[in-house]
């Protein structure tokens, strides 16, 4: 397994201080900026950013070269790069901004001239001071050094970017709650289309990307579109940073090609599981994604292999369960998470995933009744019709969806479990 | 109702940083969420006077401010005690033991989940995930991060903080004493802290160094 880590190597080498600048500089740091605004034009790089072929690192994979693509003509253009990140298990782009700035912030000058903005919004969850903090010192570095601000590098290109703080709330992760959020409203999602490329941040032409995907951008300028989309897989190409957590012996992100097995990345990158126990299942990408059990532990780790076994990458989050594992508690933990979160617009969300919550909470404390199963489907199939998987919805965004995907899960691969839990239920089965 | 440019009442710094974010967004409405912060700092929590302050500022009606304000979970609209304790029990962190966590943070602060100690030293809550996943279980106090804290390391933590009362908690300081496992490698630590529960960001939140009123 060779290949680069495009993301990675400086924190890597250097993990002392790779959120510097001078650091950032004597890495190379910066240099392909002042050659692209020197020798490129904007088009240029939207050439390479679609020959790279990268899909969104946020959660729904949409090829960015292609996002790019359907900006409409109208001005001002903004940037905004989510850093919002909140699903349950997601960890990756907080060392991101910790550990590298600079390279987020290239690649966000990179993309800014590519899209004609000129001014880049970082907008980060309010939970993340430290990197927060980060990235506004990199922020004031790159204005004290030209690579922001007025007449780049002599470029004639102007770019202010702002770090804009959350408020506790992982909607705001969506992207059209996240430009409410901008704008100072309420961070409820909005109706789709207008996409944010045509109508986004006061509505203006906006390109709402993950902090991975921008943090790409300056190696895929650097080194041509088509080197990166000669790593990883087919389908999914380049590296990808997962986050691994739950019962594993090195919990942690790594920095890995698309397209190894999943056997490959619990065992080999993360491990295995702690203390040498049985693998019960996982969460393959953050806590949205229907779980996988043993039997796809070779499965490819890819967008359109995890996409033909009933789930997805997600954000990249991968939470792993040893056979200790209650799994109705899981479960529940996280439609809790959900009914939490739901932003209250849509009845079926809104009321659903509370209701899910409270059913899953009274068969855990044994008080579960033998019609609870068909509620708990009945439920899921008013938020999600016919448990389908991709998802339909009966809502404005996916998040009512999600809540759905671990009980679904727990149905199809542990209903004896959850059964049992039951009272009278096994006995009236079995009669 | 028509912007006002400054709160006459609030500290320098703060009049300051508020002047320079409404000049950053471009448009003042944008700038409420950072002013909510400001907001929290000038008065210990997001009181209704602050909310006041906050529409004054940016153009908007108190209900427009107050319906902003509401959505979020970290903008408090209660007293909140000098230390903001939040104990993740999301997923990652519950496969972890989070439940035995937050069940010693009670104890030792003598605060239920959702409520603030008598002698106001200590407000607990239980949240969802905070990107920590990898260093579960993870608990933050005024939102500065430890990883990798087990129930031990939280009761010894909030018995530090009750005995030394530190104005400034700081990240890597607390990870250094009472932290475990972490997501990934923090490198060089850093001296910024938060001397409120604001997240300490310096254009609008607390950092170390300077006092909250
Ligand atoms: C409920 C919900 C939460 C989301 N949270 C995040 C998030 O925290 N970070 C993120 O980058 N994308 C998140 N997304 C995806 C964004 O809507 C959007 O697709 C993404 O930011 C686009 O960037 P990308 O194409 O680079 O992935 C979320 C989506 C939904 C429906
Ligand atoms: S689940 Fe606790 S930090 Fe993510």
């Amino acid at each position: 397994m060779s290949f680069p880590l495009i993301l990675t190597e400086r924190m890597t080498a250097h993990p002392a201080d790779s959120h510097r600048l001078d650091r950032y500089e004597a890495t190379g740091g910066y240099e392909t900026l002042r050659e692209a605004l020197g020798a490129m034009k904007p088009e240029d790089i939207l050439e390479q950013v679609k020959a790279a072929n990268i899909q969104g690192r946020g959660g729904a994979a949409f090829p960015a070269g292609i996002k790019w693509g359907f900006l409409a003509p109208a001005e001002p253009r903004y940037l905004v790069i989510n850093g919002d990140e909140s699903e349950p298990g997601t960890f990756k782009d907080r060392q991101l901004l910790e550990r590298d700035p600079h390279q987020l912030l290239e690649g966000a000058i990179l993309t800014s001239f590519c899209i004609g903005a000129n001014h880049a919004f970082i907008y980060i969850r309010g939970e993340y001071p430290k990197p927060a903090r980060r990235v506004q010192q990199a922020v004031e570095a790159a204005y004290a050094k030209g690579y922001l601000g007025q007449n780049i590098l002599g470029s004639g290109f102007d770019l202010d970017v702002t770090v804009h703080l959350g408020g506790g709330a992982y909607i705001c992760g969506e992207e059209t709650a996240l430009l409410n959020s901008l704008e100072g409203q309420r961070g409820e999602p909005r109706l789709k289309p207008p996409f944010p490329a045509v109508e986004g941040l006061y509505a203006k032409p906006t390109i709402v990307n993950n902090v991975e995907t921008i943090s790409n951008i300056p190696w895929i300028v650097a080194n041509g579109g088509d080197a990166y989309a000669a790593i990883g897989d087919v389908d999914s190409v380049g590296t990808r940073m997962f986050s691994l957590s739950g019962h594993l012996k090195k919990p942690g992100n790594y920095e890995v090609p698309m397209g190894l097995t999943w056997r490959e990345l619990i065992y080999e990158v993360g491990g295995g599981i702690r203390d040498d126990r049985e693998l019960k299942c996982w969460v393959p990408g953050g806590a949205s994604a229907p779980w996988f059990v043993a039997e796809h532990l070779d499965t490819k780790v890819t967008k359109d292999d995890c996409a033909r076994a009933g789930s997805m990458l997600g954000s990249g989050a991968v939470i792993v369960m040893d056979d200790t594992t209650n799994v109705v508690a899981a479960a529940h933990r996280i439609v809790k998470f959900f009914a939490h979160e739901s932003c209250g617009q849509c009845t079926p969300c809104r009321e659903g995933t509370t209701w899910l919550e409270r059913i899953l909470w009274r068969l855990l404390n044994g008080a579960g009744r033998p019609s609870d199963i068909d509620l708990l489907l009945d439920i899921c199939d008013g938020i999600s019709p016919g448990l389908a998987w991709p998802p339909r919805m009966t809502t404005i965004c996916p998040l009512g969806p999600s809540a759905v995907s671990p009980i679904t899960s727990i149905m199809t691969h542990f209903r004896d479990e959850v059964e049992a839990m039951i009272p009278g239920l096994q006995e009236v089965a079995h009669a | 109702m028509s912007a006002a440019s400054v709160i006459a009442d609030w500290s320098a710094p703060n009049q300051e940083r508020a002047r320079r974010l409404l000049e950053t967004y471009p448009e003042e409405r944008s700038a409420v969420m950072p002013l909510l912060y400001l907001a929290s700092l000038e008065h210990g929590y997001l009181t209704s006077a602050g909310m006041t302050q906050v529409a004054q500022l940016t153009g908007l009606t108190s209900a427009q401010v107050q319906s902003v304000a509401s959505f979020y979970t970290m903008f408090k609209r209660d007293h909140v005690g000098r230390y903001l304790i939040s104990v993740c029990t999301s997923i990652s962190c519950y496969l972890l033991g989070a439940d035995d966590v937050l069940a010693a943070v009670e104890t030792e602060t003598t605060a239920r989940d959702g409520t603030t100690s008598v002698d106001g030293a200590f407000t607990v809550e239980h949240v969802e995930c905070i990107g920590a996943c990898g260093g579960a279980p993870a608990v933050q106090v005024n939102y500065e991060l430890v990883e990798g804290v087990l129930p031990e390391k939280a009761t010894a933590l909030c018995k530090w903080l009750r005995e030394t009362s530190p104005d400034v908690v700081m990240t890597d300081a607390m990870q250094k004493s009472f932290g475990g496992v972490r997501s990934f490698d923090w490198g060089i630590g850093e001296e910024q802290g938060a001397v409120a529960p604001v997240p300490a960001f310096g254009p609008y939140g607390s950092t170390g160094g300077e006092s909250a009123r």
